[in-house]
């Protein structure tokens, strides 16, 4: 269970959450919407541990354990994921080489066994495959040369290998064409189970048709404003944020 | 002989008085060169071409004879690559049969037989040339005949201190690629203790002949490598080198290359990974003296602890020299605020119709990426590790011999497993 309260956070002196309040209870998918600017990235951030970003007040918890004092890799180790809205390049990395690493590092954190070289490309061929992705990614360099919508499939073959227990998605549907969408959309149900959370953050009702998630929030101005469920994205998308933000403000 | 005590230019002149009458050559040129050093003495940072890089230890250092006994490289050999190619060793700047296995399709001589001093270098411009001019006692003369493709070949300089009698060699060595031929020459130069490693080598490509020149600088932490290649290269002929440079307390590599003929290329990439206080030059200039040829070049830098690096890099372009193509890239990566680097790009165009470019980058790890592979899970000093890696890898796919890339891949991973520890 993810569970956060009151938090703030600042970049460069700026304030950019203002008291966040939010439960995602484990085997629970929550989708996430708000204006441009209104915190969402900021907040996938500072969940996972990015520099730069202060936590001026608040807790985030997962499954009990403070996620705020752990280092970003302690974080992933623990079964946190996010799938970048700008997804990084690492030109002379070999896509399959990283995986192989972030998964194995992982594992030896859990103090599980670590997977050699062949049960590793078995494991990322058959999550390839599933994910209708060309065999050929896993060994370009990570994100080097991929299109908008290959990067963002690519964050969903990272996710659907390392089986995460908490995914934030962050915009991951942004730039995908239909059928992508559609694919990526079943990555996420698959791992979808009673031990699997996620935070899907997105601007599109489309997608949430997809994955129907279990509750919707509106965060604006660094606050979250509105919860409900799914039919909240239905309002949304209806009558846009500036009557909700108005009459939260 | 005696084993005196030898310090400064003035050692290296008294140690040539000592040995004059052994060694090999025409008299008239070592005298020359010593002439010349007596008047200018170690090449210092007044001086252009050295503004960047100080000789004072170099010159303070004390060398002795080399006197190396049979028995003492097994350590040294035990680290070379175990490739199945023919190789010429030397210790101690000595050809040793013994270790070697002089390759088929190539013709060898040693420059102790020869004392031929060769056409291309310059002792009267490079100082620490006139010092290999003076005390060269042995080198590498390498032949391949017209159409012969030679393969790989490794040419190794091995170099060992005994109970703290720190030593200097010159070598001596020459590539000829007669039209046609082909070379892999893959240089590696090891050591432990203190000692001067000062090559200079001549390397003559003939038209339509290609020289692959693979260089890995290992040398000793406490060594001076200071090596100066003179590189000709004639109609469709092509140069094609890298320079690995890893250890030495100072380095210096500076390649000279002249595109002679119409067609030529020349490849100087190459790379640099320091720490400690180590400092490390890579100087090259190229000459375009005929049309339509290409230089390209790719230098990464490394640089660790309060590590520095030196990069100068120039082309020249001659006035007949039209379409040519001209590429020149320096990139750092400065792995602490102590590190340093100092680039020097300089291009002298005297043709009118020519492509020439020239780029620097310095800078840290990116954050972004470094962020990324943590999220992921990677502790944070493996993920900078897969980083560093990374910009070497992209420096290391310009060697495009197999197995030649892959000892450089190793002595990498050796470097890094060593700066880990
Ligand atoms: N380094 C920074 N300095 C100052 N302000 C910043 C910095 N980084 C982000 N911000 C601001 O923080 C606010 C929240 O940004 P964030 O990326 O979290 O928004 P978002 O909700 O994800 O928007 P979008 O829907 O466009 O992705 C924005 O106003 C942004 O300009
Ligand atoms: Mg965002």
């Amino acid at each position: 269970m993810l569970e956060i309260s009151g938090l703030t956070a600042t970049i460069d002196g700026k304030q950019i959450l203002n008291g966040i309040d939010l439960i995602v209870p484990t085997g629970e998918v929550h989708a996430i919407m708000g204006p441009n600017g209104s915190g969402k990235s900021t907040l996938s951030y500072v969940l996972s541990g990015r520099e730069g970003y202060e936590v001026t007040g608040g807790t985030a918890q997962f499954d009990g354990k403070d996620l705020l004092a752990m280092t970003p890799e302690q974080r992933a180790a623990t079964g946190l994921f996010l799938a970048f809205q700008y997804p990084v390049e690492l030109p002379g990395v070999n896509n399959a080489n990283f995986l192989r690493v972030a998964l194995n590092a992982q594992r030896r954190a859990r103090g599980e066994s670590e997977l050699d070289a062949i049960q590793f490309l078995k494991l990322a061929r058959a999550e390839t495959k599933r994910l209708s992705m060309p065999d050929d990614m896993l060994k370009r360099n990570v994100n080097v040369g991929f299109s908008g919508g290959e990067k963002k499939r690519n964050e969903v073959l990272q996710m659907a290998i390392l089986r995460p227990r908490l995914a934030i998605l962050d915009e991951t549907d942004s730039g995908l064409d239909i059928d992508a969408l559609k694919i990526v959309a079943d990555g996420v149900n698959a791992l979808r189970g009673p031990a699997f959370s996620a935070l899907v953050i997105t601007h599109y009702q489309r997608l949430l048709d997809h994955i129907v998630p279990d509750r919707v929030h509106v965060l604006a101005g660094g606050r979250i404003i509105r919860s409900g469920g799914p039919e909240l994205a239905q309002e949304l998308e209806a009558n846009g944020y500036a009557g909700m933000v108005a009459e939260a403000a | 002989m005696t084993a005196a005590m030898q310090t400064g230019v003035s050692a290296f002149l008294a140690r040539f008085e000592g040995l004059r009458a052994q060694l090999p050559g025409d008299p008239a040129v070592r005298a020359a060169a010593a002439e010349l050093l007596r008047d200018a003495g170690l090449p210092g940072r007044r001086e252009e071409a050295w503004k960047y890089t100080n000789l004072r230890q170099l010159a303070e250092a004390t060398f002795h004879e080399p006197l190396t006994r049979l028995d003492d490289c097994d350590a040294l050999l035990a680290r070379l690559p175990r490739l199945d190619a023919p190789r010429l060793v030397f210790v101690d700047g000595r050809f040793r049969a013994d270790l070697s296995e002089v390759p088929d399709g190539v013709s060898f001589e040693q420059f102790a037989h020869t004392g031929d001093f060769g056409t291309l270098a310059r002792p009267e411009r490079e100082r620490m040339v006139a010092l290999n001019t003076m005390l060269a006692e042995d080198g590498a003369s390498i032949a391949v005949a017209e159409d012969v493709d030679a393969g790989l070949l490794q040419l190794i300089s091995l170099a060992s201190e005994i109970a703290g009698r720190t030593i200097a060699f010159h070598p001596r060595h020459a590539v000829r690629l007669a039209r046609g031929a082909r070379l892999t020459l893959l240089e590696i130069s090891l050591g432990t203790g203190v000692y001067l490693h000062n090559p200079v080598s001549e390397l003559h490509v003939a038209e339509d002949a290609t020289l692959v020149h693979v260089r890995l600088q290992d040398e000793s932490r406490g060594a001076f490598h200071v090596s100066t290649a003179y590189a000709e290269v004639a109609a469709g002929g092509t140069y094609d080198s890298f320079m690995l440079s890893l250890g030495a307390r100072l380095a210096r590599s500076e390649l000279h290359a002249r595109l002679a003929g119409a067609g030529a290329a020349v490849h100087m990439n190459g790379a640099q990974l320091l720490s400690g206080n180590q400092v490390a030059d890579i100087t090259t200039v190229v000459r375009h003296d005929a049309p339509g040829c290409a230089s390209r070049q790719t230098v990464k830098n490394v640089l660790a602890g309060r590590s520095r690096g030196v990069f100068q890099g120039r082309i020249e372009v001659a006035r007949g020299a039209q379409k040519t193509d001209g590429y020149q890239m320096n990139q750092a990566l400065l792995l602490s605020p102590e590190a340093e680097i100092d680039c020097k790009p300089e291009l002298e165009i005297f043709a009118d119709d020519v492509k020439c470019s020239h780029g620097a980058t310095v800078g840290e790890l990116d954050a972004d990426q470094l962020f990324y592979l943590r999220s992921r899970g990677v502790p944070e000093a493996e993920a900078r590790a897969m980083l560093v890696r990374a910009f070497l890898a992209e420096a290391l796919d310009a060697v495009a011999h197999v197995a030649a890339r892959e000892v450089l891949e190793r002595a990498v991973s050796a470097w890094w497993e060593r700066e880990a520890a």
